[in-house]
């Protein structure tokens, strides 16, 4: 039986982990769970008990929160596809640091950002100006000190792509298309790492399936 | 010989004494830094070398330097895997999956809300500055429906992962304890009948007890030093016989370099 993921189109999370699927190259079937009964259900509050996406069934094995499942799809599935976490601990180490960045320093506000301009606009919704600015501020901050890793290191993790850059995806593919693009291209290493990782083929075809 | 894992940051960090936990629940030997943050010790360019964001904990282990409580746990638990409490990550595949999990939810839904509850009841009295009404009654309903979850989760389960105490309870350690026992709003944990018996469990585990004694007994130390600076010696000698009474119940003393 094949693995199964329950999301949502519009969900980053989801977003998150189908690029992890994709990376490996491992086969999985898509469940659209509809959020607003989703919570009610006690059939999803199963697989995710705070009623939110995405949830991964495999086997017997039920996981939710998108870091999670992308870590273990990358332990699971080491020999598929893209290596992305490094076999040697020390290396393994640095990327653990730029995941908690991703998750801790990053995401808060990146993610308020997407709600505004992209999530806010899409369900008819007015744009908050003044916490987009206070969140573009505090996002500057945070792209700065990415500037001067990725001066010195190629990803954020290291020399190779790893999950610190893919957790990064959907949020960064949200803000690329709002006028908070602009903070990435103020700065040299970090634009470029942008639009690399958005331009990899396994980021492509969550985009691809995303729009059917 | 002085330990090779050194751990820079005040104890009373949430962040910090989450990775004193951690290394205490391994049996990993340990040296315990200051970082002066009073004095901005954490903003000046030689630290934000090593940790940018300019936040503690800094941790380095021979070659490595890491930073992000959570990042360091996993390794800790990673490189010292044979020893201390075995199963704290797991000892397979799907029990790492849960743990990995559980840890997840705390960072992305337990931590935000209790952070901000933990900054404004507990730190901002003691710095003086001016509780934002709204924010806490905003974040307590947050946490409040995190807590009906972990409630829900604690009927089926001795610990969150599963029935052994892993990290991922570990990473609760820090804000809970602060929640529970330096804010008046202990009521969250204590009035959910699975939350509070899993609290109790955890918080009473050797190597938290000790986590919070070090913290007690680095703010002896402080007060003593102040006290001695400010000529009012008949005060620092009580605060110092108060250490002397905490480091008899610190067993591991001597492998805490303070």
């Amino acid at each position: 039986m094949a693995m199964k993921l329950h999301g949502h189109p519009l969900s980053p999370a989801t977003h998150r982990v189908m690029a992890c699927l994709e990376e490996k190259g491992v086969e999985y079937e898509f469940v659209h769970i509809h959020l607003s009964t989703a919570h009610h259900k006690e059939s999803f509050l199963s697989l995710n008990p705070f009623g939110q996406v995405p949830a991964l069934e495999d086997g017997d094995l039920k996981l939710f929160e998108s870091r999670a499942i992308t870590q273990h799809l990358a332990h699971t599935y080491a020999d598929n596809g893209t290596p992305l976490v490094p076999q040697d601990p020390k290396e393994r180490a640095i990327v653990y640091v730029w995941m908690e960045v991703e998750s801790q320093r990053f995401d808060a506000t990146a993610a308020k950002l997407s709600y505004e301009l992209v999530t806010k606009p899409m369900l008819g919704m007015t744009t908050n100006d003044a916490v987009v600015e206070e969140h573009q501020e505090k996002l500057g901050k945070v792209l700065d000190i990415y500037e001067s890793r990725l001066a010195k290191s190629k990803y954020l993790g290291g020399e190779v792509f790893s999950l610190a850059d893919l957790h990064h995806l959907p949020i960064v593919s949200h803000l690329f298309g709002t006028k908070t693009k602009a903070l990435f291209d103020a700065r040299t290493h970090v634009s470029g790492w942008g639009a690399g990782i958005l331009a990899r083929p396994a980021w492509q075809k969550v985009v691809e399936k995303m729009k059917h | 010989m002085a330990a090779a894992v050194k751990v820079y940051g005040p104890p009373l960090s949430t962040a910090v004494s989450r990775v004193l936990a951690c290394l205490l629940e391994k049996d990993v030997p340990f040296q315990l830094l200051p970082v002066n943050m009073a004095r901005g010790e954490h903003k000046k360019p030689d630290y934000l070398k090593i940790q940018p964001f300019g936040q503690v904990p800094t941790f380095q282990d021979e070659s490595v330097t890491l930073f992000e409580s959570r990042a360091i746990s996993r390794y800790i638990c990673d490189k010292y895997a044979n020893q201390g409490n075995k199963g704290l990550f797991g000892t397979n595949p799907l029990e790492k999956a849960s743990i990995d999990q559980w840890l997840e939810a705390e960072g992305q839904s337990f931590n935000p809300p209790s952070s901000v509850l933990v900054f404004q009841l507990a730190f901002a009295p003691r710095m003086k500055l001016k509780q934002d009404e709204n924010l806490i009654k905003q974040n307590e309903a947050k946490l409040a429906k995190v807590l009906d979850v972990y409630e829900k989760r604690l009927g089926e389960s001795r610990y969150l992962a599963g029935d052994e105490f892993t990290l991922a309870d570990l990473s609760h350690l820090p804000n809970g304890q602060y929640l529970v026992n330096a804010t008046d709003r202990g009521e969250l944990f204590l009035s959910r009948k699975n939350v509070e018996r899993w609290w109790g469990e955890i918080a009473s585990r050797e190597s938290w007890k000790k986590s919070v004694l070090l913290a007690e007994m680095l703010n002896v130390c402080v007060s003593i030093e102040m006290l001695c600076l400010s000529g009012r010696f008949k005060g620092a000698f009580f605060c110092y016989s108060r250490l002397l009474h905490l480091m008899i119940f610190f067993s591991r003393v001597s492998t805490v370099l303070l």
